[in-house]
């Protein structure tokens, strides 16, 4: 019957598609931007609190975990050993007496120094010559550690008098001792002028300075420390048994990845390298907390913002019926009708996203430098903020789009005149 | 891709360009109305025709069905052969884009745009090359004695004008019948003429029309008239007044009883027709 067949079907091709969405968004700018207002409010929430969030979060992290970022503590490989396997046995221990000078030539190592547990020798004790008081309390005595003698620049440590021994001290193994200030307290020994001296089974040792306090490794403060030669020579100390490493902060991972090569190139297991605290996870239990109200906040607002996006755009399908009818008598199908709604509203939430993104930025760098803070954000935040306002507008237009496809050409045309 | 300009001659020997069998439209209610009721017309390919009636007749419902912006509830219509029922929602929607053009009374400009931009909204849904849509929007406009107005916002156009941009955007596609639904209802007698002065050129040139209106003046401009009443085609009335045909379907007879006012109101427009007659004589058939 029919020898033309189906008429062509009509078309949108995508250019026209958001030309016409740009154009009939832009139509009214002022609406436009009241519009999208509420949806900027929640992309600059989101943006802001994210980016707030991350760098109030670097910067506490900064202040309580600059010291374990800094910190590599080495020891020699334990092994699980002992009759029950219950207690820990070093396997061999490489570390030389070079093993300081060999880590401090590492890059991003501040100071290296070698510390040692140094056995009491059999029977021995330490003692205070100038006073002994059978009345004092039985106590723990002292332990007796074997130090480098740039210690106190890896540990952080300050003196409360005299000084600590060098490397001449060290090389001639003399008889000199440097006390943390408990053990100074406990053996009786405040002052220096009166060149005090302690026995250390029958040797004894000047005593030519106190450690007042360290950052690292408390157990000085407690310690009766003797240059390393000196426990070679006299206390029969075979190898350091262990390094303290100050790094610049944040090499400590990179660090103790090296040392364990520096020392013992052969056998790098045997060396068991610690960097401190990973900064990544202190910073993830510090921000969560901070940073999950308000985001919860942000997305409230976000719905908001996209309720005043649909509210608008379903007015705006009511005013703009005899449009949708002329379209449709252009040839419009319901697809094309649906497809301008939702690409108008798509603007209206990318152009949203775009202002709400940019100005979550300012804000979060204007605070920083407010607060004197480094100012961190993740580099795909504002462009996902963007793509979230794009999102929030296709949503919001859903429901106008639907509506203004259903509507009927004829009555369209006919509400309008 | 079928071109619509070109279909006007081949198919245009098989087919008559509107053929409308026994159509009804009923609009649901309560009480059913039939807005159309069983009407049945034939519009040959350069024809124009004139549909008038009171408000309320039936007459735009009629243009919205051969217009394919609605779908008859019973009958058979064929659109240069197409039998328009057995088409799709977009399929019809295909057809308003590239064969057919609208003229609507309240004009359906965008208000934010210019002249140009409002004559190439009608290339925006249709096949087609896209790079010249300007330069044709512009052309569609000096057609319709707009040259000097191409830039002006439609929001600076008198009444008149901004018909005529309508007109310009229902031409840019060629559309094989040109549908104008009151297309002086908003204007007065003065512009109403300029604008009937335009159709007329169109039609010179071959142009098919359908124009819907309750204006005498207008429909007597037009080749041939049909007459609505409540729903139903009362009189179709061909150019030369040769053939004057009642409709004889049922419903329609119990009308011509009682037409006598309407009969005598026809007998004036006879001779109005006759008037109307010179501008026929010069029309290239």
């Amino acid at each position: 019957m029919s020898d033309t067949g189906a008429p062509p079907r009509s078309a949108l091709a995508t250019v026209d598609l958001v030309d016409e969405a740009l154009s009939s968004a832009f139509a009214r700018p002022g609406r436009a931007l009241l519009t999208a207002l509420g949806t900027v409010l929640g992309i600059v929430t989101l943006v802001a609190t994210a980016g707030l969030s991350r760098t109030a979060g670097q910067q506490i992290v900064d202040r309580f975990d600059e010291l374990a970022a800094s910190t590599v503590d080495v020891q020699p490989a334990t092994v699980p050993g002992g009759l029950d396997g219950t207690e820990t046995v070093v396997v061999g221990n490489p570390m030389g007496w070079d093993a300081a000078g060999r880590v401090a030539r590492l890059a991003g190592v501040d100071a290296a120094a070698t510390l040692s547990d140094v056995p009491l020798p059999q029977g021995a004790a330490i003692s205070a010559v100038p006073v002994i008081d059978p009345g004092a309390a039985q106590t723990v005595p002292p332990t007796i550690l074997a130090a480098s003698p740039n210690l106190l620049a890896s540990v952080r440590g300050e003196l409360a008098a005299g000084r600590f021994f060098d490397s001449g001290h060290d090389r001639r193994a003399d008889q000199v001792a440097v006390l943390g200030v408990d053990a100074a307290a406990q053996l009786g020994i405040g002052r220096l002028e009166a060149s005090p001296a302690i026995l250390i089974g029958d040797d004894p040792y000047s005593v030519i300075g106190i450690i007042a306090r360290t950052e690292r490794n408390r157990e000085l403060l407690d310690a009766v420390v003797v240059p390393e030669g000196t426990a070679k020579e006299r206390l029969g100390l075979a190898a350091p048994s262990g390094l303290v490493v100050e790094t610049s902060v944040g090499a400590a991972g990179q660090v103790a990845d090296q040392v364990p090569l520096a020392l013992s190139p052969n056998e790098p297991d045997l060396i068991t390298a610690t960097a401190g605290w990973e900064p990544s996870d202190v910073r993830r239990g510090v921000t969560e907390d901070v940073s999950g109200l308000f985001l919860v906040l942000g997305g409230v607002a976000l719905l908001v913002g996209m309720l005043g996006i649909a509210n608008v755009t379903l007015v705006s399908v009511l005013e703009r019926t005899g449009e949708i009818g002329l379209r449709r008598a252009l040839g419009a199908g319901r697809r094309h009708i649906a497809a301008q709604f939702l690409a108008e509203s798509a603007v209206l939430g990318t152009l949203a996203g775009m202002v709400g993104s940019a100005t979550g930025v300012v804000l979060t760098v204007g605070v920083a430098a407010n607060r004197g803070w480094t100012p961190v954000l993740d580099p795909w935040l504002p462009l996902v903020a963007v793509v979230l306002g794009s999102l929030a507008g296709l949503l919001a237009g859903a429901y106008p789009a639907w509506r203004a496809a259903r509507l009927q050409p004829v009555d369209a045309l006919r509400s309008a005149t | 891709m079928g071109d619509p300009a070109a279909s006007d001659t081949p198919s245009g020997a098989a087919h008559a360009l509107v053929e409308l069998d026994g159509v009804w439209r009923t609009m649901d209610a309560v009480d059913p109305i039939h807005a159309v009721a069983d009407v049945s017309l034939r519009i040959e390919h350069g024809e124009w025709w004139s549909i008038t009636g009171a408000s309320g007749s039936g007459k735009s419902t009629l243009l919205n069905l051969i217009g394919c912006l609605d779908r008859p509830t019973a009958g058979e219509y064929r659109f240069d052969g197409i039998d328009v029922a057995s088409l799709t929602d977009a399929q019809r929607a295909g057809l308003r884009a590239h064969r057919l053009g609208f003229v609507f009374q309240a004009f359906h400009l965008l208000s934010t745009r210019t002249a140009t931009e409002n004559v190439a909204l009608a290339d925006l849904y249709r096949r087609g090359p896209r790079q010249d849509r300007r330069d044709r929007a512009r052309e569609a406009l000096h057609r319709v004695g707009l040259g000097s107005r191409l830039d002006a916002t439609v929001t600076t156009l008198s009444g008149g004008e901004r018909q005529r941009v309508a007109i310009a955007r229902a031409l840019l596609g060629r559309p094989e019948l040109l549908l104008c639904d009151e297309p002086t209802g908003n204007l007065d007698s003065a512009t109403t003429g300029e604008v009937l002065d335009l159709l007329e050129e169109l039609h010179g040139d071959g142009q098919s029309l359908l124009v819907v209106t309750h204006e005498a003046d207008v429909a007597r401009r037009s080749g041939a008239v049909a007459e609505m009443r409540d729903g139903a085609l009362a009189e179709k009335d061909n150019r030369d007044g040769a053939l004057a045909e009642i409709s004889s379907r049922d419903g329609a007879l119990a009308e011509k009883d009682n037409r006598d006012g309407a009969l005598a109101e026809k007998s004036n427009r006879d001779g109005a027709l006759a008037e109307s007659a010179r501008p026929d004589t010069g029309r290239a058939r």
